[in-house]
């Protein structure tokens, strides 16, 4: 825990000087707003009755008054305004770190999570962070200061009582950490339940049609109908728990405040010897210190109870920090004007070492030449992908891209070698013209629009309210077919010497599936393509078929090779006919 | 809105039992001061310690009185406010369960998701708060302003002064502030997204060397995080030190008049003291009284989301179950139908008849209708005109719960639910066996991986199927709909994932081991569909041919056109 807090802090060093500024308003303002009880009680000596009040004096009192409420309210509005700096700061440098965490891990890392799950991270995780961490130090810091204050001020008034004070204050800090101990356990048993009852509520209401479609309703209802009166019941006693706080300190206040009053009017009688003379007005100030003094205990309570949950964030929040990245390539060369040529000797790969995937592979390709790879569902077909991009680095052998072992060149040009088309498109919340020159951004409109030609793409693009400057996004209502237009111009307009293409079959119309395949057609012409191939003129033009199954390559060569072989390939060219 | 309070009938002893305690608490904190002002007036000045010690043993008393009042009232609030939640959210998910296919589209499922959580949550602790805090703070502030009005009428100028002007500073923050709240919340909702994207495009990103940009991109996003919410707390933080301000300055003036008072022998010292502690009392209640207001404005906010829902109305059902004997299985008859607010008809004049065990496909591009008219079927939507019977009764009159149990359902997205496979399995038939499961995983080509699996059916499925192949997702969602053998199975484009071989694997084991069931399938694919007894071509909503797959080639222009781009490919191999 303290090896996480340091850390949160390392952050906020180069904010030290709000740190510290913010150290000494609130020192300065919470001693300025404790003083207001002596000089109340001094002002009140001043008025001892009838006829009898010291107006002179009172005028100085009430100015000093004056002076000090006022110089305390600034000081903790700046004391408010340093802490919203520091925070908000050191939590945007968090933020910006742990994105570009992410854009620096091992794919294998992202490929293992699921997406909400690190968005929450970086989004949910670091603002419970900030305020359970920093604005909670504040609250703590101030709240220890007025402890301390308080007490200085009241020994000074009558250190007899202060030490009746002291002693009575254990009562307050059990009462309130007991409380907190109770509630939060059975806060953690009310988040996880909530936690489940909206997961279940995503999950069946999310699905709402389907739930609908499988008669599941009764089901769902009685799922969710125990879970929701688990979650009432709990619920109900971690929130009574937490409001017991409130009444219990106010009642160990009254304790305290009955405590003072009798003894300071004991004092002020004057026959109570132990506790020494006193005035009304230092009695009204003392009372006025101990009705003030258990709220801090209050407050830190809190905050600790804040701190274990910002300590849990914090603790995922560097744990992704802590990832081990990419090896650092910025040293390697530069793949310089790639020809196209390209080659695999001895290469070996696997996912887990338990299950063995690809052994032994060899595959030499001359620019312009066309490898298909085809196979079965789910054969693993993308594992050439991630090979060839180096998303994945290899275990044994080596893979070549113009000569150049690709283990020596830096990954980014290695990746700007390649152009990529997959399945599942990707379009990001932007312009048209902004997704289409993303490999490209100098890239000037003419040069977009002319690849969106090229691909077939310009006819829709026009139609679209705003043309080549209208926002989509991944759920903007264009269809998956016009998508992945777009990303097959986005690659048109890089014009790489290797292109790597999925050829999406799901969910397009006949009409938009036509467009894509002359769009491919275009694209490949004078280019090394890996080709995920699902139709049977690109695979029969293909000059290497690389046959998979189960994330094996089980054959390999043309097409006439693979059929007058009699296996695997040619079973599944068949089956392509039957009906 | 008025259909929300009905939750809070069941807990009207609370309601009132809860507040009246508050009152009682607050009422002895009030007597509080008075005491201490008679222990100082009386007790010091006629040198008394037994009433001094009489008094302080009656601050105690007071103290646990009101300790008791309060938690009892805490303890009512939250039983209260979980069991009128609990109901709600109950009710709620019922009504949500209840709705019709055009209801859902209305509002959307995820909002719908929100307002079964976190608007019921919202509303749940509104009501926790007002049994808590509504009668309290008002009370103690006008209870402190009698009091303070007893002791001395004139000295109370100050308090009806200061009063309203904090409630008035506090009135500006909060309308000033709560917008920019709103706004920082939907940066913070840019960022998410931006990680999300980020995320989602991995691979696209580092293909393409953007990383850098990536990241320059949301730093961005991030500094304007940081600044929006700097700026709300520039004004924010202006609260608390006002609110000090205020009050002490007031304290301030009544000391000087209250000196004034004095002197004049209208006031003493024990009743000023008290003064100043009513003041403190007064404004620290307004700061609570300010907050409770936000809280409540959030809970009406969600509590009209939440009526918003209550006040769709329930699916319409009838009650004739289906004729399982019916020589037709399915029949249109001159069936249109367009979806709320969208004024064309997306399914128009269609009418066919297939019979029982007989297969009908559906093929047309995106758009079409293709899945508009099978959602006919299960009687998810309502014809607009004309008449759909299935199972030999008109979907306007089947008990549509018993028509669903008959029709099996795949989606063209495969999701799996997460628990175990069993129990996804289970969906369509709750008491399905190992021996049922395990034929329809078969039949849809799933058992050759399923059975590799060293958990078998115990294997847990995690939340929407993620840990499992799109392939092997919607080969599940096949067999899953295949439970039970239903009368009818409608498969909506749901081969897509599937290779050639699969395919075509499936088609024949459909065939052989589910000879009773008629099967509807939408596709794109004519080789799919070659096999179907009847088959509809689909355009902009308008059936435009339908017939065998040998009739269309004959007749059906459309038909022909997607059939000779698809053959193109078959030519390849004879040439």
């Amino acid at each position: 825990m303290l090896k996480t807090l340091k850390r949160v802090f390392s952050y906020a060093r180069p904010y030290i000087a709000y740190f510290i500024f913010t150290l000494i308003f609130a020192a300065s303002g919470i001693s300025l707003s404790l003083s207001v009880p002596v000089f109340i009680g001094k002002a009140v000596d001043c008025c001892l009755g009838e006829g009898n009040v010291d107006f002179e004096k009172l005028l100085i009192i009430v100015i000093e008054l004056g002076i000090s409420v006022i110089a305390s309210g600034l000081f903790q509005w700046l004391m408010s305004l340093c802490t919203n700096k520091l925070a908000f700061k050191t939590v945007r440098d968090i933020r910006a770190d742990a994105f570009a965490k992410i854009q620096r891990v091992p794919l294998n890392y992202i490929d293992r999570r699921t997406k909400g799950e690190l968005t929450s991270r970086v989004i949910n995780d670091i603002e419970i962070l900030s305020d359970g961490l920093l604005q909670g130090f504040t609250q703590f810091f101030s709240g220890v200061i007025t402890i301390i204050g308080t007490l200085i001020f009241m020994m000074i008034i009558n250190y007899k009582i202060a030490i009746v004070v002291v002693i009575l204050t254990p009562l307050s800090f059990i009462a309130a950490s007991r409380i907190t101990k109770a509630s939060h356990d059975s806060y953690v048993a009310q988040s996880k339940l909530r936690g489940d009852m909206v997961g279940l509520a995503e999950e069946m209401t999310g699905n709402q049609k389907l739930v609908k479609a499988f008669v599941y309703d009764k089901r769902a209802e009685e799922r969710f109908a125990k879970l929701n009166h688990n979650y009432g019941k709990i619920g109900a006693k971690a929130t009574f728990f937490s409001s017991m706080t409130n009444p219990t300190t106010r009642f160990v206040n009254g304790v305290i405040y009955a405590a003072v009053g009798l003894l300071g009017a004991l004092g002020a009688i004057g026959n109570f010897p132990f506790i020494g003379a006193m005035s009304v007005g230092r009695l009204s100030s003392f009372l006025a210190y101990s009705n003030q003094y258990t709220k801090p205990f209050n407050e830190i309570s809190g905050v600790f109870a804040e701190l274990q949950n910002a300590v849990a964030s914090a603790k995922r929040v560097f744990d992704l920090l802590d990832e081990e990245e990419v090896s650092d390539d910025s040293e390697a060369d530069k793949l310089t004007d790639p020809t196209g040529e390209l080659s695999f000797s001895h290469v070996s790969f696997s996912y887990s070492p338990e299950f063995k995937l690809i052994q032994d592979f060899n595959l030499e390709v001359k620019p312009g030449q066309r490898i298909a790879i085809v196979g079965p569902t789910g054969c693993g077909k993308s594992t050439m992908i991630n090979l060839l991009l180096r998303f994945y680095d290899i275990e044994s052998g080596t893979i070549t891209v113009s000569g150049k072992d690709i283990n020596s060149v830096t990954r980014d040009s290695l990746r700007e070698s390649f152009g990529m088309v997959l399945q599942e498109t990707w379009v990001f919340t932007g312009t048209v013209a902004e997704n289409i020159s993303y490999g490209k951004p100098e890239a000037t409109r003419d040069e977009i629009i002319a690849a969106a030609k090229a691909v077939h793409a310009h006819g829709f693009i026009k139609r679209l309210p705003d043309g080549y400057d209208t926002v989509i996004s991944e759920s903007s209502g264009l269809s998956q077919g016009q998508k992945q237009l777009i990303c097959i111009a986005r690659v048109m307009l890089m014009d790489p010497p290797m292109l790597i293409l999925d050829e999406a079959t799901s969910s397009i119309d006949l009409r938009t599936e036509h467009r894509i395949q002359r769009a491919f057609i275009k694209l490949m012409e004078g280019k090394t393509s890996f080709i995920i191939a699902h139709r049977l003129s690109t695979i029969k033009n293909s000059d290497t078929i690389l046959v998979m199954k189960h994330g094996n390559i089980i054959e390999q060569g043309s097409h006439k090779e693979l059929m007058s072989r009699k296996g695997f390939y040619s079973e599944l060219y068949n089956s392509q006919f039957a009906t | 809105m008025k259909r929300l309070f009905r939750y809070l009938k069941s807990y009207k002893k609370e309601l009132v039992l809860g507040p009246f305690f508050k009152l009682l608490e607050a009422i002895f904190e009030l007597i509080v001061p008075i005491v201490m002002a008679r222990i100082i007036d009386n007790g010091i000045a006629n040198k008394d310690s037994a009433y001094v010690l009489k008094m302080s043993g009656l601050i105690i008393i007071l103290g646990v009185c009101g300790l008791c009042f309060a938690l009892t009232c805490q303890f009512l609030a939250a039983k209260c406010a979980y069991g009128f939640g609990t109901d709600l959210r109950a009710d709620l998910y019922r009504h949500i369960n209840s709705l019709s296919y055009s209801s859902i589209d209305k509002i959307g499922t995820s909002s719908l998701i929100n307002r079964l959580t976190n608007d019921s949550m919202t509303v749940q602790n509104g009501v926790n708060m007002f049994i808590r805090l509504a009668v309290r703070a008002p009370f103690l502030v006008i209870g402190a302003a009698i009091m303070a009005f007893m002791i001395d009428m004139k000295l109370s100028l100050v308090l009806i002064l200061s009063a309203p002007l904090i409630s008035v500073i506090i009135f500006l923050i909060m309308r000033k502030t709560v917008p920019m709240y709103r706004k920082t919340q939907q940066k913070l909702d840019k960022a998410a997204l931006l990680t999300r994207e980020s995320l989602e495009g991995t691979r696209v990103i580092r293909a393409f060397s953007r990383q850098n940009e990536e990241i320059e991109e949301f730093s961005e996003a991030v500094n304007e995080i940081a600044e929006c919410s700097a700026a709300v707390g520039k004004i924010s933080a202006i609260l608390n030190p006002a609110a000090f301000m205020i009050m002490n300055l007031g304290i301030v003036a009544i000391i000087w008049f209250g000196g004034l008072r004095i002197d004049s022998g209208s006031l003493t010292q024990g009743e000023l003291t008290a003064f100043t502690n009513y003041m403190t009392q007064i404004l620290l209640a307004l700061v609570v009284l300010a907050n409770l207001i936000v809280i409540f404005t959030k809970a009406f906010a969600s509590a009209n989301r939440i009526s918003e829902v209550f006040s769709l109305p329930s699916e319409e059902t009838g009650t004739i179950p289906p004729d399982r004997s019916s020589e037709n299985i399915i029949e249109f008859c001159n069936v249109s139908f367009g979806y709320e607010n969208s004024g064309e008809d997306s399914v128009h004049d269609l009418s066919f008849t297939l019979k029982r065990g007989e297969m009908l496909g559906i093929i047309g591009g995106t758009g079409s209708g293709k899945s508009t008219a099978a959602a006919l079927i299960p009687a998810f939507y309502r014809p607009t005109s004309g008449k759909v019977i299935v199972s030999g009764v008109d979907i306007n009159e089947v008990n549509v719960e018993e028509l669903r149990k008959i029709i099996g359902t795949v989606p063209q997205k495969a999701v799996l639910f997460s628990g175990t496979l069993r129990e996804n399995m289970q969906w369509q038939k709750s008491d399905a066996t190992d021996e049922e499961i395990i034929s329809a995983l078969k039949t849809a080509q799933a058992w050759e991986f399923v059975e590799k699996l060293p958990k078998g059916l115990d294997t847990y499925i995690a939340q929407g199927g993620s840990n499992l192949s799109g392939g092997q997702k919607q080969r599940i969602a096949i067999a899953r709909a295949l439970v039970g053998k239903p009368d009818i199975l409608i498969l909506d484009d749901s081969t897509s994932a599937l290779d050639y071989s699969t395919d075509l694997r499936l088609r024949k084991a459909l065939k052989e081991n589910l000879s009773e069931t008629s099967v509807v399938m939408i596709s794109q694919r004519t080789t799919s569909l070659k096999g179907a007894d009847r088959i509809i071509v689909m355009e902009d909503g308008q059936p435009v041919g339908i017939g065998t797959h040998d009739e269309l080639l004959e007749s059906c222009e459309i038909y022909q056109d997607i059939y000779r781009s698809q053959m193109n490919e078959k030519e390849d191999r004879h040439a």
